[in-house]
C-alpha cells in the first residue's frame, strides 16, 4: 500500500454551545469557544488515500481529482463560512475539530474512484489537530 | 475513535553519560553530547489521546483540561531544568530523547486517562523533537492510530 496525501485550507468561524446546557455550564465547558458572536481559524485539511500503484499510470489515483474532490466538497462548503450558521452538519452539533474531521470523512469517502480513503487530519492552528481513520 | 494531538514546547539542560562506561567510551558513543557541563535544547512535544467524541460537547477531550494536565505533570517539571539533576529518574537512566519520551508517556498516562470524566479516553501517542531533525516516537503498542501507516 501506498499513501498520498493532499493539503487544503480553509478559514471559518465557529463558536460551541449545547442548548441542553444551561448558560453557565456552556460557560464553564466551553470557555472562550462559548462567544455566540463566534471566532475563527484559518483550517488545514489533509486527506490521505491509501491504495496501490497503478502500473500504467505509476499513480494510486489522479491528484486532480482528489484536488477536485477536496475543493467542491470541502472548500466551497466550508471556506468563509460561519459553521454553526452556514454548514447543515453543524446546525445542531458542535463544529468542532472533531466533527469537523468525521464530517469531511463523510463528505469525501464515497466520492472517491479510486484508492481508499485512509485518513482524515484537520489542523485547527499548528499546534492542534485531530485524525479520524473512519472507525 | 477520534485522535487528537495538540504540541507543546520546553527548554532544558542535559548531559548523555552512562556511569557504567569509562570515559573513553563515554566520550565515543555519546561524543559532544558528553560534554561535562551540559547543554540544551528547545524540545517540541506532540502529544495525542484517542477517544470517542462527547455527543454533549462535541469534544474527546477538554483542552483546557488537556493543557492543565500538561502544565503540572509534565512542563512543570521539566521546562528550564537540568534533567540529569532535577528530575528524579534521570539520576540513574541516561536522559536521551528516547528515555524523555517514555518518561513522559509514564508521566501523562494515569491522569490522562482519568481525565475523561467515565469516558475512555487513551494516551495513544508521544512524539518529541530534540531539534527540527531529530524526533522519537512513543506509540502504545495496543493503540489504534497509524493502522499499517508507520
Amino acid at each position: 500500500m501506498i499513501y498520498v496525501t493532499r493539503r487544503a485550507e480553509f478559514s471559518a468561524s465557529h463558536y460551541y454551545h449545547n442548548p441542553d446546557f444551561s448558560p453557565e455550564e456552556n460557560r464553564r465547558v466551553f470557555g472562550k469557544c462559548h462567544n455566540p458572536l463566534g471566532h475563527g481559524h484559518n483550517y488545514t485539511v489533509e486527506a490521505t488515500v491509501g491504495g496501490v500503484i497503478d502500473a500504467t499510470t505509476g499513480m494510486v489515483l489522479d491528484l486532480k481529482e482528489l484536488k477536485t474532490l477536496l475543493e467542491q466538497e470541502v472548500i466551497q462548503l466550508m471556506d468563509h463560512k460561519f459553521l454553526n450558521k452556514e454548514v447543515p452538519a453543524f446546525a445542531h452539533k458542535n463544529p468542532t475539530t472533531e466533527n469537523i474531521a468525521v464530517e469531511i470523512w463523510d463528505l469525501l469517502a464515497p466520492k472517491l474512484t479510486h484508492g481508499k480513503l485512509h485518513r482524515i487530519r484537520v489542523y485547527e492552528t499548528p499546534d492542534l489537530f485531530v485524525d479520524y481513520y473512519g472507525d | 475513535m477520534v485522535y487528537l494531538t495538540r504540541r507543546y514546547r520546553f527548554c532544558a539542560g542535559h548531559r548523555l553519560h552512562n556511569d557504567m562506561l569509562s570515559v573513553e567510551e563515554n566520550r565515543r558513543v555519546y561524543g559532544k553530547c558528553n560534554n561535562p557541563n551540559g547543554h540544551g535544547h528547545n524540545y517540541l512535544l506532540e502529544v495525542t489521546v484517542g477517544g470517542a467524541i462527547d455527543p454533549a460537547t462535541g469534544m474527546v477531550l477538554d483542552l483546557v483540561a488537556l493543557d492543565g494536565i500538561l502544565a503540572e505533570h509534565v512542563l512543570e517539571k521539566l521546562d528550564h531544568k537540568n534533567l540529569n539533576l532535577d528530575v528524579e529518574s534521570f539520576r540513574t537512566r541516561v536522559p536521551t530523547t528516547e528515555n524523555l519520551c517514555l518518561e513522559i508517556y509514564n508521566l501523562l498516562r494515569d491522569p490522562l486517562e482519568k481525565a475523561g470524566s467515565g469516558r475512555c479516553v487513551r494516551l495513544e501517542r508521544v512524539r518529541l523533537e530534540e531539534t527540527s531533525l531529530n524526533s522519537f516516537e512513543w506509540v502504545d503498542e495496543h493503540a489504534g492510530r497509524e493502522k499499517g501507516m508507520r
